[in-house]
């Protein structure tokens, strides 16, 4: 078994706390993991990209190859397109519905949307209004973690496990926001509603 | 993984293996991709948990403080980026010819791609040209190992030891199995002080013995498990010789490679992971063959070494014949056509055109205030220039601002500010920031007053090292007023300006009489850095969180 993901984004929407959870859930699992991550010059308000392969044999390479992803997981619309060339034949794109807008020439939203939409499976995910109603604003990353968990052969309890300890270093009250975060994303993703490609 | 394995970057394994090998002390300076690896032992040195471990204002402070320590016999750790060598490259050349004590070792972090970075120079040259022993990771565990073996190293061949690593592997976290730790050496300088005293009598003899010793540093090359040597079966027409994390994108690709030659049929390779270079293994392993395709990442280094070591009749296949890229950073899809296997089936999706997303200064950085202020004082002036340095600040010299017109490297914007200027430019500013500044701006403030020339310098005091992710700078913000006036410069044009929208018309006003004065003016540019703020805020709150935990 293999998975490879490429996590997009915008530097600072956190990308890097979202492999953390999926890699750390997937090490508990006793898998094999290597993640590649953006530091840096690139982090200041650019595209950004993480690489995060799992796998129960060794692991050749910190880079998913061109048509090797098994998913794209984006913070945001544009970003998830971005990297469409590693995405495998039948691989998946899952991302946050919400815009991030600090470029001048960002596109048109509905088109952009629909452009995702047509791809042969792609979820676009209200990250923002599920992290709303999960209580807090700041748990959209756990939203998409929730999203993608359907599609990442991890299971979601080792998943949340990894989530309670994150966040009860930083605050006990946290813990149960952002697993309700995950849940909802978790639900949103698979719902059972049929791929492009299915329909 | 098992239970005992830790999570780590590749730089943070190197700073574990430095540990386990009994660190007395490391020093560098921030870079990317090197950063995290004295980030990690800082944090270890503050818990008390670990030896002293600090930044220091420039990678050559840095390399010398390391020697010291050797020299003192403690086991040394030095840390930069590839280009911060150039910086240090006196004392590590140097410091081949004395006889180490404590073992000395180099971890440096080479950037092809420059993602983060004015160029992509491959460090292997320095250890070559040095005469030292480089070990290249190509995993988190090697970066471990290799690490622990270096300062061994250094200790047997009374050299310093370089640890090279690429900002792919840098960056990139897996499990480390830890070994048991060893021992700090006891405190005791080198006795020998001729091997240490390197007047030209001394030296002479210590260049006879790097140049002696490179015999045994070869045969311990050809010996060494990190040159691994798989034989070749079946009918390839070629054998490999990988370098660096191009041996992880060969063996990514190697379960086609076979599906296409036939089961167990694959060509012979030599995984280079030590240097110098074990020739005699590369001629083994081309003897009988017509071609011989050299994968690693960085420069063509063990490629055009091999033109040399082989006879002719083999053809070199590499980077210099272009069946890899000459520049920019190896990946899974190029080292898989150098192969010469056809590209991985891809979705067939057509994305719609996208726009670029470059990196940018934050929203309300100061920075950007104060590249206004000064445009808006050029504005109709004739005969201008603006130069600019290294870190966030650099951004400014992309739209929306453009200002800074040359940028090459730390400091340079100050001397190079001093050279235009004496060229016969007239209105000239240059833009460097309050860690840079420090680093080795100072030098060239002090030739613009020695002459006194005509520049207008602006030291972008954002109270931190903001691009390599929020290192203290090296001394407090008031400091560098005093050392600008004690450097010389007339009180009357050292000026603190606070870079807030609010001030722009004062600020464009003092920048246009600054700009006019025919000497030096240094304008300080004082605003907290956005992402120090938050981060403060964030230590702040859980320190709050904390105390109200242990109620």
């Amino acid at each position: 078994m293999t998975c490879d993901i490429i996590l997009a984004g915008v530097g600072g929407q956190g990308v890097l706390s979202i492999a953390a959870i999926i890699a750390g859930a997937a090490l508990d699992e006793g898998l094999q993991v290597r993640q590649s991550e953006v530091h840096g010059m690139a982090q200041r308000g650019g595209a950004v990209s993480a690489h995060l392969r799992i796998s129960d044999r060794h692991i050749a390479c910190d880079l998913v190859p061109s048509g090797g992803a098994d998913m794209i997981l984006s913070m945001e619309p544009v970003e998830s397109l971005r990297y469409l060339s590693f995405l495998k034949p039948g691989g998946v794109i899952v991302t946050a519905a919400e815009p991030f807008v600090n470029i001048p020439d960002y596109p048109d939203l509905a088109p952009l949307i629909k452009a995702i939409e047509s791809q042969p499976r792609s979820r676009v995910v209200a990250a923002a209004e599920l992290a709303k109603k999960a209580g807090s604003a700041r748990a959209v990353n756990m939203v998409m973690v929730g999203a993608a968990s359907s599609f990442i052969p991890v299971a979601s309890a080792s998943m949340e496990a990894r989530i309670a300890k994150l966040f009860a270093a930083k605050e006990a009250s946290l813990v149960e926001v952002n697993l309700k975060a995950f849940a909802s994303g978790r639900a949103f993703a698979a719902d059972g509603r049929a791929f492009a490609a299915e329909a | 993984m098992g239970s005992d394995d830790v999570v780590l970057l590749a730089d943070e394994a190197i700073a574990l293996g430095a540990v386990h090998a009994g660190l007395g002390a490391a020093y560098g300076y921030p870079g990317t991709p090197s950063t995290e690896i004295l980030e990690y032992l800082i944090a270890l040195y503050e818990k008390g948990r670990g030896p002293r471990a600090a930044w220091c204002a420039n990678e050559k402070t840095a390399y010398e403080e390391a020697l010291g320590a050797s020299f003192a016999g403690k086991r040394a750790l030095v840390t930069m980026k590839h280009v911060g060598l150039n910086v240090a490259a006196d004392p590590f050349v140097n410091s081949a010819l004395v006889a180490i004590k404590g073992g000395l070792v180099l971890a440096i972090a080479d950037d092809p791609g420059m993602h983060s970075s004015q160029d992509e120079q491959d460090s292997r040259f320095y250890a070559q040209f040095a005469g030292v022993p480089c070990l290249e990771p190509t995993s988190q565990q090697e970066a471990y190992e290799m690490t622990r073996e270096a300062f061994d190293l250094s200790e047997r061949f009374q050299l310093p030891v370089m640890v090279r690593i690429t900002t792919r592997l840098a960056h990139s976290r897996s499990g480390v199995k830890p070994r048991e730790p060893r021992a700090e050496n006891p405190l005791g300088k080198c006795a020998d002080k001729a091997a240490w005293t390197l007047l030209p009598a001394n030296g002479r003899r210590r260049y006879d013995r790097l140049c002696k010793i490179q015999g045994e540093l070869e045969a311990w090359s050809a010996a060494s498990a990190w040159n691994p040597v798989a034989a070749g079966a079946g009918a390839a027409d070629f054998v490999v010789v990988t370098g660096g994390l191009g041996r992880n994108y060969y063996e990514e690709n190697l379960g086609d490679l076979e599906a296409r030659l036939g089961k167990g049929k694959l060509p012979a390779r030599l995984h280079v992971g030590a240097y110098p270079l074990p020739e005699a293994k590369i001629r083994e392993l081309a003897a009988g063959t017509k071609r011989i395709l050299v994968i690693e990442e960085g420069s063509p280094f063990i490629e055009r070494a091999i033109r040399g070591v082989l006879p002719s009749g083999v053809a070199v296949s590499g980077k210099l014949d272009g069946a890899l890229p000459r520049i920019g950073e190896l990946n899974p899809d190029n080292v898989r056509q150098a192969m010469g296997l056809p590209p991985r089936p891809a979705a067939p999706l057509a994305p719609p055109p996208l726009p670029g997303r470059p990196p940018q200064l934050c929203q309300g950085c100061p920075h950007a205030d104060s590249y206004q202020a000064v445009a808006k004082a050029l504005e109709g002036l004739p005969s201008t220039l603006v130069t600019a340095d290294i870190g966030c600040y650099a951004l400014g010299a992309l739209p929306p601002f453009s200002v800074p017109e040359a940028l090459v490297c730390m400091g340079a914007s100050i001397s190079m500010a001093v050279g235009a200027a004496e060229a016969g430019y007239e209105n000239v500013v240059g833009f460097i920031g309050d860690s840079t500044f420090l680093h080795s701006g100072m030098t060239g403030l002090v030739d613009a007053v020695s002459r006194e020339v005509a520049v207008t310098i602006v030291i972008l005091d954002n109270s931190i090292v903001a691009m390599t992710g929020g290192q203290k700078t090296m001394l407090p913000s008031a400091r560098i007023e005093e050392i600008v006036r004690g450097i010389g410069v007339e009180p009357a044009h050292v000026a603190v300006i606070d870079p807030s929208p609010s001030q722009a018309a004062r600020n464009a006003e003092l920048f246009r009489r600054e700009i006019a004065h025919r000497g030096v003016s240094v304008v300080i540019a004082r605003r907290e850095c956005l992402e120090a703020i938050k981060a403060k805020k964030k230590s702040a709150a859980r320190e709050t969180a904390a105390k109200g935990a242990c109620k």
